[in-house]
């Protein structure tokens, strides 16, 4: 379908872009990538009076590398990221997730930022920044704040940005030496939402496991851990009873919901078999 | 609120100036407003990759792109790329291998298919086949369109 008539306004800067948040509160709509926006403009699901284009503002972009951590701004497109050295090295989970996202097209113009502020509960990235305790930077009018991923994502499509701010940049803390990380997801056809998809991050002793993060996309209203059945990992092997016990564990501790592409008994024992991919490789290699 | 925004690009190499209604995507700006034809507009909310355009040396979905984020832009549709030649050979070997039926996802698939073949040269038909999975076809199926990319690429390593 075609959009409902909105406004454009292409901002040059960071004032531009508070002072028109500041007129139109939440009538606006804040225009990165447009590769989830415009398609929801399309099928009429939203109807904003105006789009605040934020593609021209410079510095939004890039990847940086920070000393402990990588730093990515927000307008960084999903393609460079892909294609990025230092975000294969630093974090590998982001760079396993990548291929993931959607379809060539799609990942040459969405962006990473995008991508977390939009907080789809179906969406890699904000799993990964989840597994990875990644720091959101947000920022308003009065400066910018960090906001740890953990306390981001509050809700279906529901963020801790404020009214009158953005999210300009998201720093990943680069991955220690002894830790691994895994990205699967499954779904009917390549590149289309995962029916349910893991974040694994976690750290070796040998062939033995030790910390670990398992993070689960759309398997909830927003990036679900799994903290109880993480605990299970340390200090064993991969077995088959291990494997056995986290299947378990996982019925207990999720409850994904249910729709077309799957019900929620399903998406449990989805868990389960995620899980038993990414990790026993993992472990073997 | 203005709800009209001045743009100017260059599409297919030529300079374009004009006045857009901003909730106009550029895929039917181009269809509507300069003619050109080739691109299709399927599903419009990103799936089907009837829409694909080059903009600024990167394939894009065109309708989930607003024509006023274009201003300044440099748009290659399929007219522009056959015009130029630089797709003969996949195009011809889309025809050897009859990797079309009805035409509808044809352009879309060609220009994917032309990033690929400069990005991923050596891609394996797996490979191929990931590329090409933001593109519909629902006529021919897949197969002939895999075979057209080797054939092409063939071809291009003894030209």
């Amino acid at each position: 379908m075609k959009p409902a008539p909105y406004g454009y306004a292409r901002a040059a800067t960071l004032d531009d872009v508070f002072a028109l948040l500041a007129e139109h509160g939440e009538d606006a709509k804040i225009l990165a990538g447009g590769q989830s926006l415009m398609a929801t403009l399309n099928m009429r699901l939203s109807e904003p009076e105006i789009l605040i284009d934020i593609n021209r503002i410079d510095g939004l972009s890039g990847i940086e590398d920070t000393g402990d951590a990588i730093r990515i701004g927000a307008m960084t497109r999903h393609v460079d990221i892909e294609e990025s050295g230092v975000i294969a090295t630093h974090a590998p989970l982001i760079a396993a997730a990548m291929a993931h996202i959607a379809h060539p097209a799609i990942r040459n113009r969405g962006t990473f930022g995008g991508s977390i502020a939009f907080a789809d509960p179906a969406a890699e990235l904000p799993a990964c920044a989840v597994a990875l305790d990644a720091v959101m930077h947000v920022t308003g009018k009065g400066g910018t704040r960090d906001v740890p991923a953990a306390q981001f994502f509050q809700g279906l499509y529901e963020t801790a940005i404020g009214a009158g701010e953005i999210l300009t940049a998201v720093s990943v803390p680069k991955i220690s030496a002894g830790w691994k990380s895994g990205f699967m997801e499954l779904a009917r056809r390549h590149g289309d939402y995962a029916i349910i998809g893991l974040c694994a991050h976690v750290q070796f002793d040998g062939r033995q496991f030790g910390d670990a993060r398992l993070v689960f996309l759309n398997a909830g209203d927003r990036p679900v851990s799994a903290p109880r059945t993480a605990a299970l990992l340390n200090g064993q092997g991969w077995s088959e009873e291990l494997s056995e016990k986290i299947s378990a564990s996982l019925k207990d501790e999720l409850d994904p919901p249910d729709d077309l592409n799957a019900d929620g008994p399903m998406r449990k024992h989805l868990a389960g078999v995620l899980v038993k991919r990414t990790l026993s490789p993992m472990a073997e290699a | 609120m203005d709800r009209n925004v001045d743009i100017s690009l260059t599409v297919n190499g030529e300079k374009i100036t004009s006045r857009v209604e901003a909730r106009t995507n550029l895929v039917d700006f181009l269809r509507y407003e300069v003619g050109l034809t080739g691109s299709h507009v399927g599903c419009e909310h990103g799936v089907c990759g009837a829409c694909t355009l080059r903009v600024d040396g990167r394939i894009v979905r065109g309708c989930l792109m607003a024509a006023a984020q274009a201003d300044g832009a440099d748009v290659w549709t399929i007219e522009g790329v056959t015009e130029t030649g630089e797709i003969r050979a996949l195009q011809e070997a889309f025809v050897e291998r009859n990797a079309l039926q009805c035409g509808f996802c044809t352009p879309g698939m060609l220009l994917t298919l032309a990033e690929l073949m400069e990005r991923k040269p050596d891609a394996s038909r797996d490979q191929i086949r990931e590329y090409i999975s933001g593109n519909f076809c629902r006529c021919t199926g897949y197969q002939a369109i895999v075979d057209a990319v080797e054939i092409a690429r063939k071809k291009g390593a003894s030209a």
